[in-house]
């Protein structure tokens, strides 16, 4: 064996990445933003189960509940949740003609039509609900 | 994407107008059979396993971009997910105990 030989062992091409980098550009800044939203998303969640929760105990529970929600601070906290959501959903379907190319007839439906379709569902949708849990 | 189209209007007419009296929501009673419907609860609980786990992936993910540390790939996925799925099944939990 050729005693000067030795086994080749590449190096890993890793350069070296600043934390802050998100906040470099506003389209970096956007999608780090859009994926923290996340957050907001599963505490919208564990609400929606309180809410389930406390209206199956019965009413005192349910005011109870709903004088909380009325308090200044956590209608302003909810105010900001509900801004934080809507550029989540706003930011989310725009997005969505990049992961959806449908065909229809062998022909690529336009990225434009992907997007209001999915704006009109998120209108149908909010309609609906608004209609189901509203008083007639 | 469930919750892109439920979520903001769920939280404005449930969490803001209502406690402000914007709006008149269901009476209690109508509410009450409402949330104690099965295809309801179905529903929310297949809402939240979604919710759930669209966080985790999603903050997985932001930890490892944004703090570059893909070298703890396992104990974060372990970390959120782990969350995740105890957050679903307290939450079956929860619906499953209802009506």
């Amino acid at each position: 064996m050729n005693p000067e030989y030795s086994r080749h062992e590449p190096k890993w091409y890793r350069p070296k990445v600043p934390i802050f980098w998100w906040l470099k550009q506003w389209a970096y800044f956007k999608f780090v933003a859009r994926e923290l939203t996340s957050v907001l998303v599963a505490y919208s969640a564990v609400m929606l189960l309180v809410l389930f929760v406390v209206v199956d105990r019965g009413q005192v529970s349910y005011l109870e509940f709903v004088s909380w929600l009325s308090q200044p601070s956590v209608v302003v906290f909810h105010m900001a949740l509900f801004l934080g959501l809507l550029f989540h959903s706003v930011t989310w379907l725009n997005i969505a003609p990049m992961a959806i190319v449908p065909k229809v007839g062998g022909r690529i439906v336009p990225a434009k039509a992907v997007l209001l379709a999915h704006y009109a569902a998120w209108f149908v949708c909010s309609a609906v609900l608004t209609w189901v849990l509203i008083s007639k | 994407m469930m919750s892109a189209l439920f979520l903001p209007i769920l939280v404005a007419v449930l969490f803001i107008a209502s406690p402000l009296e914007l709006i008149e929501l269901l009476t209690f009673g109508e509410l009450q059979e409402l949330v104690r419907l099965p295809l309801v609860r179905l529903a929310l609980f297949g809402f939240v396993f979604l919710s759930f786990f669209h966080w985790a992936h999603r903050f997985r993910y932001t930890i490892y971009d944004t703090l570059q540390v893909s070298h703890l790939g396992r104990p974060i996925a372990l970390l959120t997910y782990g969350i995740a799925t105890t957050m679903t099944l307290l939450g079956a939990w929860v619906l499953w105990g209802i009506g």
